[in-house]
């Protein structure tokens, strides 16, 4: 006889429990909603801190790299949110919603558009709408990642965003994550955004300054039919040592139209996860993403992306510039079920490599079911091309700013090709930014 | 004044260009012709300032200065262009994007004010038009999908707008036809000047119709084998470069 082992508890599993324990009778919502923390805090302890051996984790082995949990940040206190309102001041157009360490803060955040209801994850929760609440237990599609488990058990707070049916909302909405804490500290928060059918409409989420030290991050989305969805999430504002998990679990109706785009800039550990279900028929779903990465900065993007419904169409793109001694990876999966015939998927990673010391994985799968698909999936790594180099030299440009051109254009055309001109414009200022900042400072960090 | 003395440059060990002298005055068309594999498009290159050749002997001075140990942005400020005998598609920079980094990088290198842009736009669009290209090609990332020439035009145009005091052209011909020919022989021509010098490095003689040269240099074995007039092109086209692989030997 021999009794199930129990993998030793590393330190940071430990004060996670305790976290949890100490939180748990102040964090929002009703019955439900405590069993359901109960539930997927059991789920994130039984099986631990995901490591190498577990394959979706092998690249970016969370039990070795996150030694210690911080603290849940605390509730940011008047005076720094007067602080922040002030610094808030002349943000980007669109209506703003604040997180402030994992929070919603509804007195620095604009009203709904026309045909939007925005609530706080926490009023949602005591709320008790059976309906939401099953969206954001998020238990059939992506639920079973062990960090989306740790995200719902202890979700601070967050947004909901229900887009009516047939609404057209112009302006993007545009979440702003800010932190206010000093101390190192860690943020959960879960959002969900409702796309009614027929509607259409662009989140856009972004950082406001640094970030709490550990963040947890999860969004729900959930595309009626043939609504059309643009979602841009850009995430600059991590410290070397930070550590930030972020996931989106996606699902899709009929004849949808679904864009998301992600441009990881700055920061210790990170880790994108997407899961993307094709539900209903005919629909065209696009993730793209751009990882800018230095000194010893670790970025993953893993995507599962699965196609249950017939003809739709999958685009899969990630670009990756590593530079010292950074360390990008790329899991795409794709699966294709019995009835999801006509699919069309393709999926491409393509990393620019600046520097010996760099490394980049690659873990391209497809699994397919139906047998009337084409699917694909490609991957390059490599420098910037010599010719090209030379040409623009030829012409009068320094070897530096020839450099800073070509990667410019390899990081930026991604966002050309898929995003509205301001948005884009937005985001290839902050590329640029991060380019004229390379080699311009020391970027050596050590990870969390 | 372009100055060529006793140039040996080699790549991986093997020799391509032994001890070749050559001489381009201010104003002066130079043609060089000669076989497959002489080195005519090494010496464009070495000019240029390509780094995977090994300049074993000799000097490249343009108005007395020594080129080889310039980087080529230095070489280009100086007065140094290259027409590409094919020219480098550049994904996502768009062209004009570029004419304004190119031009601006030199005269900053030159120490002189940078252009601003409505100089810069009206500059553009007086060289576009007589090249014939079209305002939309200049919207588009730089040579990205434009035809064979397309891309021959608008590196003439970029020669136009840079003004260098020597031009080197590389089997330019090669990929036109014969309207794209006239167009990109025009807009050279309209480039001749007493103060600009221009090397054309081509294997016939159908591109010297077009832009007359006032001297012909055949190349073989990686050194200049003869010098003529013009007429050396008409002789070629009827003789072959036989006697001249065999000479050099």
């Amino acid at each position: 006889m021999s009794a199930p082992m129990t993998p030793p508890r590393t330190l940071a599993e430990a004060a996670l429990a305790e976290a949890f324990d100490a939180a748990l009778p102040g964090l929002p919502g009703g019955p439900d909603a405590r069993k359901l923390r109960e539930t997927s805090f059991s789920k994130f302890y039984d099986a631990g801190l995901p490591h190498r051996r577990i394959e979706a984790w092998h690249y970016t082995d969370l039990r070795a790299l996150m030694r210690t949990a911080a603290p849940l940040a605390e509730a940011p206190s008047a005076d720094s949110l007067a602080a922040l309102r002030e610094k808030l001041a002349a943000s980007a157009p669109g209506c703003r919603l604040v997180v402030v360490d994992g929070v919603f803060v509804a007195q620095l955040s604009d009203p709904a558009p026309e045909g939007v209801v925005i609530q706080s994850l926490a009023s949602v929760l005591a709320a008790g709408r059976p309906d939401l609440i099953a969206l954001l237990a998020a238990q059939e599609f992506g639920g079973a990642d062990t960090i989306v488990s740790l995200n719902a058990a202890l979700m601070q707070d967050g947004v909901v965003i229900e887009v009516a049916p047939g609404a057209v909302v112009a302006e993007p909405i545009r979440i702003i994550y800010a932190s206010t804490a000093c101390e190192p500290r860690a943020s959960y928060a879960r959002s969900a955004l409702i796309v009614g059918a027929g509607a259409s409409m662009r989140l856009i989420e972004e950082d406001f300054g640094a970030q709490a030290a550990q963040t947890n991050r999860c969004l729900i989305v959930s595309v009626g039919d043939e609504a059309a969805c643009d979602h841009i999430v850009s995430m600059t504002g991590m410290g070397r040592s930070s550590l930030r998990i972020e996931s989106m679990i996606v699902r899709l109706g009929a004849r949808v139209k679904f864009k998301s785009f992600g441009l990881i800039g700055d920061g210790g550990v990170v880790r994108r996860q997407i899961f993307m279900r094709f539900d209903g028929a005919d629909s065209e779903g696009t993730l793209s993403g751009v990882s800018l990465l230095r000194g010893r900065e670790h970025a993953d993007t893993t995507l599962l992306v699965e196609h249950a419904g017939t003809g739709c169409a999958g685009r899969e793109t990630f670009k990756y510039v590593l530079d010292e001694e950074a360390v990008g990876v790329f899991q795409g999966k794709i699966t294709v079920e019995k009835e999801a015939q006509k699919t069309d998927g393709r999926m491409m990673s393509k990393a620019l490599l600046l520097s010996d010391g760099v490394a980049m994985n690659n873990k391209p799968e497809l699994e397919i079911f139906a047998d009337d698909v084409a699917c694909g999936h490609g991957a390059t790594c490599g420098g910037l091309d010599e010719n090209q180099l030379f040409y623009l030299q030829t012409r009068g440009l320094p070897f530096a700013e020839a450099e800073a051109l070509l990667l410019e254009a390899f990081a930026a055309d991604l966002v050309d090709e898929l995003l509205d001109e301001a948005t884009g414009a937005e985001l290839r200022e902050k590329i640029v930014c991060w380019l004229s900042a390379r080699g311009a400072a020391p970027a050596a960090g050590d990870a969390p | 004044m372009l100055e060529i003395k006793n140039l040996t440059v080699s790549i991986d060990g093997r020799p391509i260009l032994d001890d070749l002298n050559l001489t381009v005055r201010d104003g002066e068309v130079a043609a060089i012709m000669g076989p497959n594999g002489t080195g005519k498009s090494t010496l464009s290159y070495v000019i240029a300032g390509r780094k995977d050749y090994t300049v074993e002997a000799g000097e490249i001075l343009l108005d007395g200065v020594d080129l080889l140990g310039l980087e080529p942005d230095v070489r280009a400020a100086r007065g140094v262009f290259l027409a590409f005998q094919y020219p480098l598609e550049i994904p996502g920079v768009a062209t004009m994007t570029f004419l304004k980094a190119a031009l601006n990088a030199q005269r900053k290198q030159r120490g002189e004010e940078e252009l601003s842009t409505p100089e810069l736009m009206k500059r553009v669009k007086a060289g576009a038009e007589k090249l014939e290209i079209k305002p939309d090609m200049l919207k588009r990332a730089l040579n990205v999908g434009f035809s064979g020439g397309e891309k021959k035009r608008m590196d003439i145009l970029q020669m136009a707008l840079l003004e260098p005091t020597l031009a080197i052209l590389d089997e330019t011909d090669s990929g036109l036809d014969i309207d794209a020919l006239r167009v990109v022989a025009a807009g050279v021509n309209a480039l001749r000047s007493p103060k600009r010098s221009f090397l054309i490095i081509t294997h016939y003689q159908r591109l010297l119709d077009y832009i007359v040269p006032d001297t012909v240099h055949v190349m073989a074995k990686g050194r200049i084998a003869k010098t003529g007039g013009a007429d050396l092109a008409l002789e070629l086209e009827k003789s072959g470069y036989r006697d001249y692989v065999a000479d050099a030997a």
